[in-house]
């Protein structure tokens, strides 16, 4: 009885998992402004576009970590200019998103 | 840095009386300056400034709550209020429901990372579904001042 209690995945699942296309970068927020609502707003969208699940961490004295595809949550990362963050995506895209989300931050939002 | 440092409990609107967004935004800035926490000659220049900033993208970021907020040379020191619609307004939001509760932030230029810091104790207590729905169900200003004070003990 004990032993039926027990559940144990199937092999395929795991292999499924562990298999999933994974990336993952590191980059410094270097507009003035930092990552406020409208940075925040185009990295969703563009995140948005792509199938994989996006994290963004806030590395460092003080780490958190905001789901890529929420706008509130990524606020609440309070990334200001210096702050070094990882983007890491997990899905069949994974490595194509991270190359352009990384590409947002390069490129300054488009600001000074 | 708690909500209270610039949340300014004489200029929270629990019942608002405009039923549109560029109504709801008037209406929140004449409350600061009637509270005395910006000048009166300042309002149309702040006002305009933060509609504009809505017609860029919409500060109503989904579960009905919108934050317009501006970084503005006209802006001496960090102020926020809040307004409270029973009706619920429509700030064009990313999730295309009414916006009941407004959070209203004003920020000089000149101190990116102070303004930040705001936004993410804002952010921090609307992710949380106990405060939305309190401050939803708060009808004075008294009740939201509390309510406020709680959630900055909290932290």
């Amino acid at each position: 009885m004990i032993c039926q209690a027990v559940f144990i995945p199937p092999a395929s699942a795991l292999i499924l998992h562990v298999s999933m296309p994974q990336a993952t970068r590191q980059i410094v927020v270097s507009n003035r402004l930092g990552l406020h609502a409208r940075p925040a707003m185009e990295f969703v969208d563009l995140a948005n576009q792509f199938s994989s699940q996006v994290r963004v961490f806030r590395e460092g004295d003080e780490p958190a970590e905001a789901d890529g595809k929420s706008v509130m949550e990524l606020i609440t990362l309070a990334a200001t200019e210096g702050t070094p963050l990882r983007i890491a995506a997990d899905g069949d895209d994974a490595e194509k998103a991270v190359a352009q989300l990384v590409q947002l931050f390069e490129n300054k939002f488009g600001e000074e | 840095m708690k909500l209270k440092d610039f949340i300014v409990t004489e200029a929270i609107v629990p019942q608002l009386q405009a039923a549109d967004r560029d109504g709801v935004i008037r209406e929140l800035v004449q409350s600061l300056a009637k509270a005395g926490a910006m000048s009166e000659e300042g309002v149309e220049e702040i006002v305009a400034a933060l509609i504009k900033r809505e017609q860029k993208g919409s500060t109503g970021f989904g579960k009905g709550v919108a934050v317009p907020h501006t970084q503005h040379p006209k802006v001496s020191r960090m102020v926020g209020t809040i307004g409270r619609s029973a009706t619920g307004i429509d700030f064009a939001a990313l999730d295309h429901q009414p916006v009941y509760s407004i959070v209203l932030l004003l920020s000089p230029d000149n101190h990116p990372q102070q303004h930040l810091q705001a936004m993410n104790i804002v952010f921090s207590n609307l992710q949380k579904d106990m405060f939305r729905r309190f401050l939803r169900q708060s009808t004075t200003q008294q009740s939201i001042s509390e309510l406020l004070d709680e959630a900055d003990q909290g932290k």
